[in-house]
């Protein structure tokens, strides 16, 4: 298998759960490369907090962009050049916060790109403040008596919005994460992973996670309202059982397959340029 | 007549923008000269909206306030504009709803009953306009071939009815005297913005990304209408932050990109600035002033955000900033931008005004020097690819994504030259110092345009020096009262050689902005020129001709 890595010394903190993306993805995209799919077409967008490292440490083009910028700058890349596969990675700050019209628009277009939010339900690299999806009640250096805000649950937004692929992982149970990131490259059109991803200085759930996840079993992904109803069973804040796996699938044009067609080259630029100004005349 | 002016009002909504253009166009096929001043509140139906249209032998750049024709669709319009009368006008109007009061010695007017009449031919009531451009070609002669051919290139809905409705207001009318034909050949008449579309398009444009805004609302739409001819995608996200990041992707990607804003939203963007020139991504901003703080007033024109632009984005990086003054300058600048972007992969900004955006110019491709799509530098595929690559001019070599042989990494963070991120103090201080090299090498670059230029007196001991979309009106203030103008239409990097050189021998500066501070003297003055005298104007609109006249007069008695 290729080795993907690159000289850049890792800094994720010992036990980060965001050692379990970058060990789910290497190998998803060595695996696709090995079936024919050219690495050179592959780009990595991060924002800005500590899962957007994951782009130093990628031997692969990137965009490391700006915190709640990875949507936008994606999209952009993409319609630039459609041959592209372009996957995008964000913070829960970065996605659901800073950028969240962002994600909402691209699940409104359809837009063929993979969003990998790292959902740590805390700021890190800021060094431990309540994010949008923290539970009611949070103690974080902003919030020292606790969040007064119930969290939001981004898989039923992004259902409403109009996502084609969602699903949700975790950084504990690497071969689910791997078969999640796999189906989410493949989708054609937005596809969307919320992955319970540990913070393990700032956060740690490992403990009460491994007691409530379960894997999606017999539930059909093309079912808007089944999607749902799995979608809602936990809110980011109640006690209740914790599903991972794909909780809604569907193959709709993208916004890609309704841009209109155009030329790669433009023929008689200066001969057209003419005409609209004869137009004017 | 070698100069005249006319004056369209009526209510929002009444069609008068189309209309001052269909007029400018008819006087263009006798070979006149055009400037139409665009006037009109911040509202889709109602309030008071009109149109100057000048028409001149001579090149022209700006409007007077005094006018020889008022055509008015509404009381408004006279009540008004009465004070724009000379003694010799002509007032048209809808004899319907209009009603001529008051002293008028000497004015020749006439009232066509357009309310009837479209009436009776069942026609919109938009089409009053029609009708009253008819009554106007025969007042003044014009044949009725030309305005049939004219309506024909400009009106695509109805043009049978809007003809019917034209001949009516046309036989109705009756001939006061002639507008002759001029010996000049008719040129094509065009928005500030359409010129920056199709100089972004000379330059090898690819996409266009925008959210509306006015003054840049036109921008989007004209390339929108065109995309199709040019292979463009046009998009419109969710804001302006989009925008620009967006862009920046299609950057990456190695598509040639512009984006375009007003002031408000130009604020958005500065993260995506800043991104641009860490990152150091090629992309070109149209930022068209309108007067601020914040929302201030949509629809009228300021030069007020040059410090802005120029100050822009956290942290320091080069930038390449132009102001054009006319529709061959937005045209040329555009296309340089685009190039010069590309180029240095560094932002260009390119600064207009609501005056320069939507205002009308007679436009003369043919005039300008030759201009092409210049191709950025790129990798020679020797080695390792390196996005980064501190080179002697600071410019690394580009290569895009799909290449087999480069893995292409770029970063917001501090980065080493293969694009990964390094808090290492050698290499942060390198990578600024090759950022900064960039702006040293563009700085020489420049040396091949025209980056200052003056017009007027060239003899004469006060210069007036402006900026922008205010270069027409002081050209022509300057010759009727013979001094000379500098007008600096590069502003970052500062062209100070050039301007120093434009100096020689003018002891007296007097600037002229449309702000209440002096940007442009105050740019000028860190390079060491002090300004004498600034003659400003922050009410939203423009300098007219004989306005900016009577404020020359006054300041050079001062001096």
């Amino acid at each position: 298998m290729k080795d993907l890595s690159t000289y850049a010394k890792i800094t994720w903190c010992p036990g980060c759960g965001n050692f379990a993306i970058l060990n789910s993805i290497k190998p998803v995209l060595s695996a696709l490369t090995e079936e024919g799919f050219p690495l050179e077409n592959v780009v990595l967008v991060s924002g800005i907090g500590c899962h957007a490292k994951i782009v130093d440490y990628i031997n692969v083009n990137s965009f490391y962009s700006i915190h709640g910028r990875v949507v936008p700058v994606a999209t952009g890349i993409k319609l630039a050049n459609p041959d592209l596969k372009v996957i995008g990675f964000a913070g829960d700050g970065d996605a659901y916060g800073e950028g969240l019209d962002h994600l909402i628009f691209a699940a409104k277009r359809n837009i063929d790109i993979t969003m990998i939010v790292h959902n740590n339900r805390v700021y890190g690299l800021t060094t431990g403040q309540y994010t949008p999806t923290s539970p009611l009640g949070f103690k974080g250096r902003s919030t020292p008596k606790g969040s007064i805000e119930l969290p939001l649950n981004p898989l039923e937004l992004m259902l409403a919005s109009g996502a084609t692929f969602i699903a949700r992982g975790y950084s504990h149970g690497i071969e689910l994460l791997k078969r999640i990131f796999r189906e989410a490259i493949t989708h054609k059109g937005f596809s969307f992973v919320d992955v319970l991803q540990v913070c393990v200085t700032f956060f740690d759930m490992y403990e009460y996670y491994n007691k409530k996840v379960y894997e999606l079993r017999d539930t059909d992904p093309e079912n808007y309202d089944e999607a749902l109803r799995k979608i809602r069973e936990w809110d980011y804040n109640s006690d209740a059982s914790i599903a991972l796996g794909i909780f809604y699938r569907k193959e709709v044009p993208t916004f890609q397959d309704r841009f209109l067609e155009y030329e790669r080259e433009v023929r008689d630029r200066d001969s057209k340029i003419r005409e609209v100004l004869e137009r004017a005349i | 007549m070698d100069d005249f002016s006319l004056l369209i009002g009526g209510k929002a909504g009444d069609g008068i923008d189309r209309a001052g253009l269909i007029i400018a166009r008819i006087l263009n096929q006798l070979g006149y000269r055009l400037y139409i001043y665009r006037d009109y509140p911040s509202i889709i139906r109602g309030g008071h909206t009109f149109s100057i249209i000048r028409a001149s032998k001579n090149k022209i750049r700006t409007h007077s306030d005094k006018v020889d024709f008022i055509l008015a669709l509404n009381q408004d319009t006279i009540d008004l504009h009465r004070q724009r009368l000379k003694p010799n006008s002509t007032i048209i109007y809808d004899s319907n709803i209009v009603k001529l009061e008051g002293p008028s010695l000497g004015i020749q007017s006439f009232g066509l009953p357009l309310e009837k009449i479209v009436k009776e031919e069942n026609g919109l009531p938009v089409m009053r306009n029609s009708c009253i451009i008819g009554g106007f070609s025969k007042a003044t002669g014009l044949e009725w071939d030309i305005l049939e051919r004219v309506f024909k290139n400009n009106i695509s809905k109805g043009i049978d009815l809007n003809l019917k409705i034209a001949r009516r207001g046309y036989d109705e009318a009756k001939e006061f005297f002639k507008i002759g034909p001029l010996p000049n050949r008719s040129l094509p008449v065009v928005t500030g913005n359409e010129a920056i579309g199709l100089g972004l398009i000379k330059g090898g444009l690819r996409a266009y990304i925008a959210y509306p805004m006015t003054p840049s609302s036109s921008l989007l739409h004209f390339l929108a209408d065109t995309a199709k001819d040019f292979s463009l995608r046009v998009i419109h996200p969710e804001n302006e932050i989009a925008v620009i990041l967006m862009a920046l992707g299609f950057s990456y990607a190695g598509e040639r990109v512009a984006v375009g804003t007003s002031g408000g939203g130009f604020c958005l963007m500065t993260e995506g600035l800043s991104l641009a020139g860490m990152a150091e991504l090629p992309i070109v901003i149209v930022v068209g002033q309108r007067p601020g703080p914040s929302t201030g007033m949509p629809t009228h024109t300021a030069q007020s955000d040059l410090h802005f632009v120029l100050n822009a984005g956290q942290g320091e990086f080069p930038r390449f900033v132009v102001s054009p003054g006319d529709a061959e300058e937005a045209y040329f600048w555009s296309c340089v931008a685009l190039n010069v972007s590309w180029k240095y992969q560094m932002p260009s900004i390119i600064l207009a005004d609501k005056s320069l955006c939507e205002g009308t110019y007679s436009f003369d491709v043919d005039s300008l020097e030759e201009l092409k799509e210049e191709n950025p530098i790129l990798w020679d595929k020797k080695g390792t690819y390196k996005r980064y690559l501190d080179t002697e001019t600071g410019v690394s070599p580009l290569i895009f994504p799909r290449d087999k042989e480069a893995v292409i990494k770029v970063d917001s963070y501090a980065h080493d030259e293969f694009g990964i991120t390094t808090e290492d103090a050698e290499k942060t201080r390198n990578m600024q110092d090759k950022r900064l090299r960039k702006g040293r090498y563009l700085t020489k670059e420049l040396e091949r345009y025209e980056t200052v230029k003056i017009y007027g007196n060239k003899g004469s001991s006060l210069a007036l020096v402006s900026w922008g979309s205010n270069k027409g009106v002081c050209i022509e203030a300057a010759e009727n009262l013979g001094l000379r103008v500098i007008q600096p239409v590069v502003l970052s990097p500062f062209p100070t050689r050039e301007f120093q050189k434009s100096l020689n021998g003018v002891p007296k500066i007097v600037c002229v902005e449309n702000n209440s501070t002096g940007q442009l003297a105050t740019l000028i003055s860190r390079y060491g020129f002090s300004v004498d005298e600034k003659i400003l104007k922050y009410d939203g609109r423009p300098f007219s001709l004989d306005e900016l006249e009577e404020r020359i007069k006054e300041v050079v008695k001062r001096l």
